[in-house]
């Protein structure tokens, strides 16, 4: 099997990089451009660590070819923040104590901002289901619903 | 150094009890925070791990030729490779992390592979020729006790244990005091019930990993996540044959453990493939490897006796604890008989407890291992008879609830705790009296924690410009490097932003046990306040010699030397980073540093309350509204507190409803994965509202005792209690599955199902 050259957008940049046919987009982001932050913690899309956008939209990157990212656009947890300017949701998962031991944490934030683009005013059930492809295993979701609401909250307000 | 009662009631505290933003936080939510798999070297290689696909298997032979010729690849290793360390627990971890003569689950390793890319690896392992002779298999924990059920492993029995169950039995234990027979005679009524437990998975969202490093002069480099690297460092040292200070092991920021980081899997394996291939090694388990060689709890079958007078008065309680807990021998269940009745203050109380060996994987750690399932049961016992005298469940516990100068079935006399409290608070909690509708029930649970202090080592540097640095030993899972810097900055008077905690290497600090037993608050924080107060009687001193009086004239008030009394000298006060500024000056940099084995960490109560809805259709249950009182001692982060008590909770949750590792008849895992291994997603639950209660530790100078494990004891009887009440009928067997909820309701209304 011959390697596949893919040009793509990752957080605005132009790159590009070889992957084997096989390879998930998950192992081309970790492992070929060095962006550590999406997570695997499954490997079969169940988990969400590893959620990430593709052309907008919320995929489980561990479920994507890498060579699928040809010509579109990915957004990660990494391009999340603008500089030293946390986005608003990121603020405020650490204001609301919404993460403990955070590995789950970039896959939740890039699918609560999917969700805000999408829905700015979402009830609690709604973000409870749009979540709910997303495991968190310390915190019971309690403090993640809070800080999601409460950022949509202010959103609106701004 | 114990707590001076009147001074922790009276004290005010400037930093403890705030809920500043945690230290790692920014780089938690931004991605850049480096945990097992995030870590690579150059030079790196790959590898995975071949796994047994039997039950229980001899290992007649390996042949490894094919794979070691496959290109790319650098190191093959098996069992061949390690030598046998004296220590037979250490023995046990190795042959887990790799199978010797015999594979003993589903999932167990027979060899690695080392290549340059993980393709090779996996590749080459389907190069490697297993010999193997299937043998018969056993995971149930009832049949494995049997006589004639297959041996897992021979010449574990434990001499106490007798010959009428099978040579599986590793463990007998007992606890307890009191006339049984004349508790019984005195009742009322008397319950005996049977109940059953599955094994859950700890099931944190990171897979292990490490990445290892071995030099050609025998030095070592390990990097992992861990709940211990101190642990890892001794574990590995005697697996590998070297002396501790040469492997120097790191620990990564860690994506959760609950227990199950308490212990190696692939650390030794990627240990010694460094070592064979002369360079660094990194392996990643998958979520499937994962759940079907790591972890789980024991699973349990029970029987539980308990007897009570028509007003609420228990009579004597008696529980027969049968665990599980994989193939090699376990003691968990020592921690669930003396767990079981510990919430009751009782004359009569009786537990025994037996361990058994099943082909399943080693059990390791959950939040208070053993525990929830025992009092599972006797929390289900006490609330049937609750509903036999048309009592109030919380009023019966009220009644005969363990509280200070109580006996505990295990042998000890309890301290100040917590439990009447919580069980007050609750009953005038809102929650307890809102309405209910048809197909709706309540419950509630108590739980219980015994906690852990243990080895404990902490620096504390203060820095010339004022700034001070804590170095302690403890991997961080809950948000402890922000409660330690806080009682740093409580003790020192300065403020938390000018303190920064760092969980270092094994290099860098003397031995600290793991993080477990919900030990890190209580105990590190014990040492870092001694630490604290080493470093001030330093700065004391200093301020002593720049004045030019003598040091017993020096005291330190409000983050400050001040002279003692106005025959010491008039002076004007110096704080920390005057006095730090010119350190150099008067003998040197500052700091102070604490080594103890912490005692006194202080039993931990809580009380759950529940509601639910049980949909008769399709057996499913619904979490409707969840309420945890536990009394933290002192909390030192609320919000950290309250996340332990709705985290603890959601496991609990998942235990009692959904979770359970299914075994088929052919003895493997069904579930390896979490379609279908089932952990509660957001939209199961409802939000967890919290009551902390402050009841101070007498074994702690701010009063702190350890939250990590207790709240995920009562959810498991505390949701089978509702469900009871709900639907009508009574469950035995957890988890709670739709299925089982439906065969129960059939069973109940024969004519209904028939319909």
């Amino acid at each position: 099997m011959s390697r596949i050259h893919v040009n793509t957008t990752v957080n605005g940049d132009a790159v590009d990089f070889l992957c084997e046919p096989d390879e998930t987009l998950l192992d081309a982001l970790r492992n070929r451009l060095g962006l550590t932050g999406s997570k695997e913690g499954c490997g079969t899309g169940d988990c969400g660590a590893c959620s990430v956008t593709l052309d907008g939209r919320l995929v489980c990157s561990c479920l994507v070819l890498a060579a699928e990212a040809e010509g579109r656009a990915v957004g990660t947890i990494e391009g999340m923040a603008e500089g030293e300017a946390l986005h608003p949701l990121q603020q405020k998962f650490i204001e609301h104590a919404a993460l403990q031991c955070g590995v789950c944490t970039p896959g939740i934030l890039v699918a609560a901002k999917a969700l805000l683009e999408k829905n700015p005013d979402p009830t609690e059930t709604e973000v409870r289901y749009w979540l709910a492809g997303n495991l968190c295993r310390c915190t019971g979701y309690d403090k993640i619903i809070r800080a999601v609401m409460d950022t949509a909250a202010d959103l609106r307000r701004a | 150094m114990a707590l001076d009662k009147q001074t922790a009631a009276k004290r005010e505290f400037k930093v403890v009890g705030t809920r500043p933003l945690r230290p790692d936080g920014v780089d938690k939510v931004t991605g850049k925070a480096l945990y097992g798999a995030d870590l690579t070297a150059p030079g790196m290689l790959v590898a995975r791990i071949l796994r047994s696909p039997h039950a229980h298997a001899r290992i007649r032979a390996i042949d490894t030729s094919a794979a070691e010729a496959a290109p790319g690849v650098k190191a093959v290793v098996t069992a061949a490779d390690f030598g046998a360390p004296a220590d037979e627990a250490v023995r046990d971890v190795l042959v887990n992390c790799m199978a010797h003569d015999k594979a003993l689950y589903d999932g167990h390793a027979v060899a690695a592979v080392a290549a340059i890319s993980e393709a090779a690896a996996k590749a080459a392992l389907k190069l490697i020729k297993v010999d193997y002779e299937v043998l018969p298999h056993v995971t149930d924990v009832d049949a494995a006790m049997k006589p004639g059920a297959p041996v897992i492993q021979p010449g574990r029995q434990a001499e106490t244990v007798g010959t009428e169950v099978s040579e599986n039995v590793t463990h007998y234990c007992e606890f307890g005091h009191g006339d049984l027979e004349a508790g019984f005679a005195k009742a009322d009524h008397v319950i005996e019930r049977s109940f059953k437990t599955e094994a859950t998975h700890q099931g944190y969202i990171e897979p292990h990993a490490c990445l290892a490093s071995f030099a050609s002069d025998g030095k070592a480099d390990l990097w992992c996540c861990t709940q211990g690297q101190y642990m890892v460092r001794n574990l590995c040292s005697q697996i590998m044959g070297m002396e501790a200070s040469q492997l120097r092991v790191t620990p990564s920021e860690i994506g959760g453990g609950f227990g199950g980081k308490t212990t190696v899997f692939i650390e030794p394996v990627a240990l010694m493939l460094a070592k064979k291939s002369g360079r660094p090694v990194k392996i990643v388990m998958s979520r499937s490897e994962v759940l079907r060689a790591t972890g789980p709890t024991c699973s349990s079958s029970m029987g539980v006796k308990i007897g009570m007078t028509k007003d609420g008065r228990i009579t004597a309680g008696h529980a027969k604890l049968r665990y599980q807990g994989g193939a090699f021998p376990c003691g968990t269940v020592e921690f669930g008989a003396m767990a079981a009745f510990a919430a009751y203050d009782l004359d009569a109380v009786r537990t025994e407890g037996w361990n058994a060996m099943t082909n399943r994987p080693k059990q390791a750690a959950y939040r208070a291992p053993g525990a929830p399932m025992s009092i599972y049961g006797v929390e289900s016992v006490v609330d049937e008879l609750c509903q036999h005298f048309g009592l109030d469940p919380l009023d019966v516990r009220l009644k005969n609830a363990a509280k200070a100068g109580t006996k505990a079935s295990y042998g000890v006399t309890f301290t100040d705790i917590g439990l009447s409290a919580c069980l007050a608070k609750a009953k005038a909690h809102p929650h307890y009296t809102a309405p209910l509708k048809p197909g709706q029930g309540r419950g509630v649970s108590c739980g219980f924690w015994f906690n852990f202090g243990g080895d404990t080592c902490v620096t504390l540097n203060v820095n010339s410009d004022g700034t001070v640095s804590v170095t302690e030993g403890n991997p961080d899972i809950g948000g402890s490097r922000a409660s330690i810097g806080m009682m740093a900055a409580e003790e020192l008077g300065v403020t938390f932003d000018k303190v920064r905690t760092q969980v270092v290497d094994t290099a860098s600090l003397g031995y600290n046990e793991v993080t477990d037993g919900s030990r890190v608050t209580f105990a590190v924080g014990l040492a870092t306040i001694k630490a604290a107060q080493a470093a001030k009687k330093v700065m004391c001193q200093r301020a002593a010699k720049i004045w030019g009086i003598d040091e017993e004239a020096v005291v330190w008030e409000d983050g400050a030397a001040r002279p003692s009394g106005p025959n010491a000298g008039q002076f004007p006060p110096m704080t920390l980073a005057e006095i730090a500024a010119v350190s150099s000056q008067t003998g040197g940099p500052i700091a102070g540093h604490h080594e103890v084995n912490a005692d006194g960490a202080g039993v931990s109560f809580g009380v759950h309350l529940v509601d639910v809805e049980v949909d008769p259709e399709t057996g499913a249950t619904k979490v409707l509204r969840y309420t945890v009182f536990q009394d933290a001692g002192k909390a030192v982060h609320p919000s950290y507190v309250e996340g332990q008590m709705q985290g603890g909770a959601a496991q609990g949750i998942g235990w009692a409803l959904n979770e359970e590792y299914i075994y088929g008849d052919d003895g493997k895992l069904q579930n390896p994965g979490f379609l279908d291994y089932r952990v509660p997603v957001a939209s199961d639950l409802p939000m967890i509202d919290t009551v902390i209660l402050e009841i101070p530790n007498p074994g702690h100078p701010y009063g702190v005792r350890g939250v990590g494990e207790t709240s995920i004891v009562p959810p498991l009887a505390a949701i089978a209690n509702a469900v009871s009440r709900a639907a009508g009928v009574r469950l035995t067997s957890l988890p709670m599955s739709p299925p089982r909820i439906l065969a129960a309701l059939d069973a109940a209304h024969p004519a209904a199902a028939a319909e």
